[in-house]
């Protein structure tokens, strides 16, 4: 099979306006950035709230909060983003409908059904880390706290979410690169993020190669340089004279 | 039949042994004793290869252990040896931690392998768990076990390291017995030990380290009866009082 | 709702369920046979090979499988053709299969790398002393140890590699979701489709789960 390597292709006119390639790299880099923090705001929110719900005394709220999880955790992605995309506006009263579908340019609604499923998907993990730092709090800090007189929502708030933030921060990080790569499922739904950008070169260009390397690349240094940031930031956080329960 | 050469060993700038020189004849029972730390066991583990040394040698049998052309796994499956925590194979069952090495190094067949293993486990008493698990049988029945798995390989020495320290002391005997035993039927043995009481039963020669050298290297009567180092004489005093 | 559609399409979602878990299946023996090999060379003391395995796993655990798939979809063809010097083209089945492979090799090299991890040195010293060598100590001795142990956490990966198998999507393969879309499609009731495939994934998932879940108390207590 014969193919053309070439380099240079990122430098190329696309045969759009005056755009090389490489702003169409640009331009998708820059929707999956977006999509990732606006659905890590939902998913921390979120998920903040229901591992609260999940180390509350009673036995309704940590029931729901545990039925959130379980069914965000166990439907693929994939059938969650259809879920959003396809079903949820049908659902939706007329007004609210035409709108969503009609009057929002085509790449602004997928991208909020992208943000709402990456959002509530990544908040069933988020949930679980949360729970896991406050249980792993001595109860001590707990009866303490009670003991000064503080209420539920203090306790939480000064307390046990300060200390708890602290030990999941690697956790926390792994799950935000998780929705990181995730985004690229907007691919999928017509959203032109990196990898359909990528793809797009690569079917422009027919130089695959080339095109797919510079995204891989793309991910990986993204990823290693947030993990290396995550690090830093964890170190900063560290409060003194306490060893840090989250490993090393 | 052993002989060790001027061994030394480091761990980056740390020296564990220095220049360490003795040697077990065929048929002798050496016990090595000493502080902890002062590297009996790692001279111990470098006599079958199981911790490489940088200088000197080591010559077992006529093979020389230091060699990169030596076949290690040949010289290990001729020399028998016992850990402190007996180290049994946790997902076979006693028959088959006493064949598995029978068959797979010796390349005995099974039925042979498990016969000879039967009989071995007979020899130490405990013929009657040969289809238990190593988790359903005391420390001092597990040692017992890593014995014969060490013996069924018939090995022309065996090592020892420590055998009886992770046992609970009600439980040291049993595996001394064996020990005893062993020794009387001639088995060439070097042996880390605490148990005075067995060096006194059997050894011909008692070496004494300390701070990973060969302080003492002497016959039993003279070792017990006039340590010639300071720091011999401490040590026995120390390990005697119990 | 009206679900006899439902009942006329299923063969062609039972076919589509054959793909995905045959899909599956092969991914997880081949994924924990090309992990367990990495694990093996991340542990070695041969510094290049280490370096390399860590590499690897670095590498895919950094870029999404989606990418993943689509890359190999329009690469592998190509390399093989390079190979082999045909055009035979292989398939979107086979560039998907391949493409779980390595990617779930990153992941299942962690699990089978803290497996081993866990088992004690003595034991590796144990079967040295008996005259085995690396591969017969690893094989009978270590790993059989260490695969017992990691047992549930193989199989927690591997739940997620079978929700994971939708992506196939992306690549036009009628796998179980993608049969469902396009029989709703035809009979114009994706709604009924696509949550009937949600359905089935999530029992199978949570069933799945449910049962690791009971298996590593067993194993813990």
């Amino acid at each position: 099979m014969h193919y053309n390597w070439d380099w240079g292709v990122f430098f190329h006119s696309t045969g759009i306006g005056s755009e090389i390639y490489l702003d169409w790299f640009i331009k998708g880099l820059g929707w999956t950035i977006a999509l990732s923090l606006a659905g890590w705001v939902i998913a921390l929110l979120l998920g903040t709230v229901l591992g609260v719900m999940r180390t509350l005394p009673g036995k309704i709220l940590p029931k729901i909060a545990a039925v959130y999880v379980e069914i965000f955790r166990n439907i693929p992605l994939l059938v969650q983003l259809f879920v959003w995309y396809f079903i949820v506006p049908d659902l939706l009263p007329q007004g609210l409908q035409t709108w969503f579908k009609q009057d929002l340019n085509p790449a602004t609604s997928a991208f909020i059904s992208v943000v709402i499923c990456l959002g509530l998907f990544t908040a069933a993990r988020v949930c679980e880390q949360v729970r896991t730092g406050i249980q792993a709090l001595p109860k001590g800090q707990t009866n303490a706290a009670y003991a000064l007189g503080l209420r539920v929502p203090q306790i939480y708030k000064e307390v046990l979410l300060p200390q708890a933030f602290r030990i999941i921060i690697p956790p926390l990080t792994s799950e935000f690169l998780n929705i990181f790569k995730n985004s690229s499922v907007a691919s999928l739904i017509g959203l032109m993020e990196l990898l359909a950008q990528t793809k797009q070169t690569a079917e422009f260009t027919a130089n695959l190669f080339e095109a797919f390397t510079l995204a891989t690349i793309i991910y990986f240094v993204l990823n290693m340089g947030l993990m290396l940031f995550m690090r830093w930031v964890e170190k900063r956080v560290r409060v003194p004279g306490l060893i840090a329960l989250g490993g090393k | 039949m052993i002989s060790i050469k001027n061994v030394s060993k480091w761990y980056g700038d740390f020296k564990v042994l220095t220049d360490c020189t003795t040697e077990v004849q065929k048929g002798e029972v050496v016990v090595v004793c000493g502080p902890s730390g002062s590297g009996k066991s790692t001279l111990i583990k470098c006599v079958n290869g199981l911790e490489p040394f940088q200088s000197g040698d080591i010559i077992v049998d006529g093979i020389s252990v230091g060699s990169p052309k030596t076949d290690l796994p040949k010289l290990r499956s001729r020399v028998g040896m016992v850990f402190q925590h007996f180290e049994l194979f946790p997902h076979l069952s006693i028959t088959d931690n006493l064949a598995l090495a029978q068959i797979k190094v010796l390349g005995r067949k099974e039925d042979e392998a498990k016969k000879k293993g039967l009989a071995l486990l007979d020899r130490v008493g405990l013929s009657a768990h040969a289809a238990k698990f190593p988790g359903q049988l005391s420390g001092g029945q597990q040692q017992r076990v890593a014995i014969a798995r060490a013996l069924a390989m018939d090995p022309i020495a065996m090592l020892f390291d420590e055998p009886t320290s992770a046992l609970d002391p009600e439980m040291i005997n049993e595996v001394l017995d064996v020990m005893v035993q062993l020794a009387h039927e001639g088995m060439t043995m070097m042996c880390v030990t605490h148990e005075m009481g067995f060096a006194r039963k059997v050894a011909n020669r008692v070496i004494f380290m300390d701070q990973g050298a060969i302080v003492e290297d002497a016959n039993k009567d003279d070792f017990f009866g006039s340590p010639r180092s300071e720091r011999a004489q401490t040590f026995l005093s120390k390990i005697l009082q119990h | 709702m009206d679900f006899s559609s439902l009942i006329t399409a299923m063969p062609g979602l039972l076919s589509g369920m054959m793909l995905t878990l045959k899909l599956l299946v092969l991914a997880i023996i081949g994924g924990v046979a090309l992990g367990t090999l990495l694990a093996l060379a991340r542990l070695s003391n041969n510094k290049l090979l280490s370096t390399l395995a860590g590499f690897y796993v670095n590498y895919f655990r950094s870029i999404p499988l989606l990418l993943v798939i689509t890359w190999f979809y329009f690469v592998v063809p190509f390399i093989i053709g390079w190979l082999t010097g045909t055009n035979e083209p292989i398939g979107a089945f086979y560039s998907c299969l391949v493409a779980f492979m390595m990617f779930e090799a990153a992941y299942y090299c962690e699990i089978v790398r803290a497996g081993i991890q866990s088992i004690s040195k003595g034991q590796v010293n144990a079967a040295y002393a008996l005259g085995m060598s690396y591969s017969q100590t690893m094989r009978l001795v270590i790993l059989p140890q260490a695969f017992r142990k990691m047992t549930p956490l193989l199989l927690q990966q591997s739940i997620i590699l079978f929700q994971d198998t939708s992506l196939v999507y992306a690549v036009g393969l009628m796998d179980f979701l993608n049969s469902a879309r396009s029989g709703g499609d035809i009979v114009g009731e994706l709604h009924q489709f696509l949550l009937f495939a949600g359905l089935v994934y999530f029992i199978i998932s949570f069933g799945a789960s449910t049962l690791v879940k009971r298996l590593q108390k067993r194993l813990t207590v």
